[in-house]
């Protein structure tokens, strides 16, 4: 329902020393009409120009610190508030070289009312700032 | 002074909120400036605070409806039953969860509370004795696909006969009554590819109200439909038009309605929603509660089109004033429900 608008573009950077980034970050909404809480959002996947990058490199903060998608299974006390930006943080060796790159992101969510699982996808061309 | 009144779920306007266009207060605001003084919250969208609102964040809600003359009218509750990945919720603990929501809604003043369809009669039942002490009426969302006598209904109806109760029924959503498959879907599926000789072909065999499975088998099988035909096809099973004339029936177990809608044309005529059918028989059997109007159409149009959800609500609310007091002056009204 708000697909397009996930991932805020003009958001990534690159993250640790200048000359070696550890990686990039970017801010991201989640897509639901309603706040969540962690343990129900099952999968932040990040693809970067084309591949997924795996699993336990992304990490999540919403504000209280980030927290690996494997801990998130667990986080029963804390919440992803409705259109409220949180930090996804990828360790990507190098970061985001220079120019545009595809960056897409798909949330899997865990929605008790539904069937079956709720997918949301939004891909941006971006550049690290 | 009409029975019927006029409310907003803030619901309505999700894409603005999301994306922080409007505020809440912006949202009230706008609801009392129409009118639509009765204000349905989702506390889960709307309360960042969630599930931990201090007393002082229930008076700041309570001041700011003051401030435009606005009112609470229903809280939409969920319910996490796969808050755990490898186990759902026990029983009691889904108990819990509701009976939470119910002092929650006490404590901001709300009287109604939207509990999602899915929720289980004998869970329901065992909130009632709640739901009585704190004066909160558990209306289960009577949702398309369901329909006001779909048997998933009717056992929240038996069970709320067996309690001999009034704090638990229904509270219906009309999208239930799609008489016309609304317009904005059928465009937005051309724009991802449905031909449009096949989207006719699914709004006609809606309009004639053939069963969805021989739509879809038609589109998918015998014209080769592609991803977006067969889509399109398939929210026919999502898109029921039951009858009007049983709202009389069901009356006495409602008391909100989330006026669900797509679109609504220029003229302040929705192209889809039978309420030109629905208002009427609410008139008629003396219904008392409050319509309050639930936009959905941002989802439909946002690839193309800037939602101007405002614009959406006032032009229902225009709908709803005419056909209220059309209504009125046809059948007067009556004392009770």
């Amino acid at each position: 329902m708000f697909d397009k608008y996930l991932i805020d573009g003009a958001s990534v950077r690159n993250v640790g020393p200048a000359d070696a980034p550890t990686g990039f970050a970017f801010e991201a909404k989640l897509g639901y009409y309603r706040g969540l809480v962690l343990s129900m959002i099952e999968e932040l996947a990040v693809t970067l120009d084309g591949t997924e990058l795996p699993r336990e490199a992304v990490l999540f903060d919403e504000g209280l610190g980030p927290i690996s998608l494997d801990a998130m299974e667990t986080a029963y006390d804390r919440r992803w508030a409705f259109g409220t930006p949180a930090t996804i943080i990828v360790n990507h060796p190098g970061g985001l070289p220079a120019g545009e790159h595809k960056l897409a992101l798909r949330q899997k969510l865990r929605v008790s009312y539904l069937p079956f699982p709720a997918f949301n996808t939004d891909e941006k061309t971006v550049k690290a700032a | 002074m009409s029975k019927i009144h006029r409310g907003v779920s803030l619901y309505s306007f999700q894409e603005e909120l999301f994306l922080g266009r409007m505020t809440v207060e912006d949202c009230i605001a706008f609801g009392a400036s129409i009118g639509a003084k009765g204000i349905e919250i989702l506390p889960e969208q709307n309360m960042p605070e969630f599930p931990h609102l201090s007393d002082a964040d229930v008076a700041r809600w309570q001041d700011m409806l003051a401030r435009h003359g606005a009112h609470f009218t229903c809280y939409d509750m969920f319910l996490d039953t796969k808050l755990r990945k490898d186990s759902l919720m026990s029983d009691d603990e889904q108990v819990e969860s509701i009976v939470r929501d119910i002092k929650l809604a006490s404590r901001l003043g709300i009287r109604n509370m939207r509990v999602l369809v899915f929720v289980r009669p004998d869970i329901l039942a065992r909130c009632v004795p709640f739901a009585e002490q704190y004066d909160v009426h558990l209306g289960v969302e009577v949702h398309a696909p369901w329909h006001l006598e779909h048997a998933w209904i009717l056992r929240t109806i038996d069970e709320a006969d067996r309690l001999n109760t009034r704090h638990l029924g229904i509270l219906p959503d009309m999208g239930i009554f799609m008489k016309h498959y609304p317009p904005a879907f059928r465009a937005r599926f051309e724009r991802q590819g449905a031909r449009p000789e096949v989207t006719q072909f699914i709004v006609d065999s809606h309009e004639d109200k053939i069963m969805a499975e021989y739509t879809i088998y038609e589109v998918a099988v015998k014209m080769g439909g592609n991803k977006a035909e067969v889509a399109m096809a398939e929210s026919l099973r999502h898109a029921p038009y039951a009858n009007p004339k049983r709202i009389g029936d069901y009356a006495p177990y409602f008391r909100h309605i989330q006026a669900k809608f797509y679109e609504m044309d220029e003229d302040c005529t929705d192209p889809s929603i039978a309420y030109d059918e629905v208002i009427p028989e609410l008139v008629k059997c003396g219904w008392e509660g409050t319509l309050s109007s639930e936009y959905e159409g941002n989802r439909w149009i946002q690839d193309v089109h800037e939602v101007d959800s405002r614009e959406q609500v006032r032009r229902q609310h225009v709908m709803f004033e005419r056909l209220i007091s059309q209504a009125e002056a046809k059948f007067g009204a009556k004392e009770t429900v």
